[in-house]
């Protein structure tokens, strides 16, 4: 196990970063539809600073606020929301994936409900892509045991 | 042996920049590619999806199976990644 090496310049740069990091995430993911981004782009974002939480800081810094547990869960929710999103059209009376039955229970048009359903898929596979990559990063850096500073 | 190996790296070499000089220009609006299906997804866009952005059209509605598959892909290398490389010891 290495000892974690204390760096304010670092920590203190990389507490202004990531609330940065993380809100710019939120905003490629929900503004996909307007400008380059999407579920793949921002989810990277977003797991990109959970990765230098624990670069900068140390695993249990990342564990405290994600567990592993919940990182997992949230993995399958993330193509859960996708799958469950295809499935609802279906069960609304549409093909599988075709948004436009979804004005059936959202108050907007059925062109508008395409918007919205693509919106919706994009929010799970965010979910999918941040969670993955930060457990391939945590099992390949730590080589599986989930412990110790990285720097 | 190795005179035949660049032998026949030259020759495969040569037949891939000779096929190369059949394909249409960079950007070409009448080669094959530009004329089946993208003009369909270009004029449909914003009337059937109402969504500015077309390559997240294309990508989540017109081609939705395909991104739960690259989904799904991802999901199952995360999964494999935890099951081979976890070691999870007694003291936790």
């Amino acid at each position: 196990m290495v000892n974690r090496y204390e760096n304010v310049l670092i920590e203190t740069v990389t507490r202004l970063l990531i609330p940065a990091m993380q809100l710019f995430g939120l905003y490629v993911i929900a503004h996909g539809h307007g400008s380059p981004g999407g579920g793949f782009q921002g989810g990277c974002i977003l797991a990109a600073s959970f990765i230098l939480m624990v670069i900068s800081y140390d695993i249990k810094e990342l564990k405290s606020r994600m567990s592993e547990n919940l990182n997992t869960i949230l993995c399958a929710i993330g193509v859960f929301i996708y799958g469950g999103t295809g499935l609802l059209c279906v069960i609304l009376g549409g093909n599988f994936l075709d948004y436009s039955v979804l004005h059936k229970i959202l108050p907007v048009d059925p062109i508008k409900a395409r918007y919205m359903g693509m919106l919706m898929v994009e929010i799970g596979v965010g979910i999918a892509v941040m969670s993955v990559m930060i457990s391939i990063f945590l099992n390949i850096a730590s080589r599986g045991e989930h412990e110790g500073a990285l720097n | 042996m190795r005179i035949i190996a660049i032998f026949a790296v030259v020759i495969t070499g040569f037949l891939l920049i000779y096929a190369t000089l059949d394909m249409p220009n960079w950007g070409d609006p009448n080669s094959p590619a530009s004329r089946h299906v993208s003009p369909r997804y270009i004029e449909g866009t914003m009337p059937e999806t109402a969504t500015p952005n077309m390559v997240t059209s294309v990508l989540a509605d017109y081609r939705g199976y395909d991104t739960l598959g690259e989904t799904t892909v991802i999901f199952t290398a995360g999964i494999v990644c935890l099951m081979l490389l976890r070691r999870v010891t007694n003291g936790q």
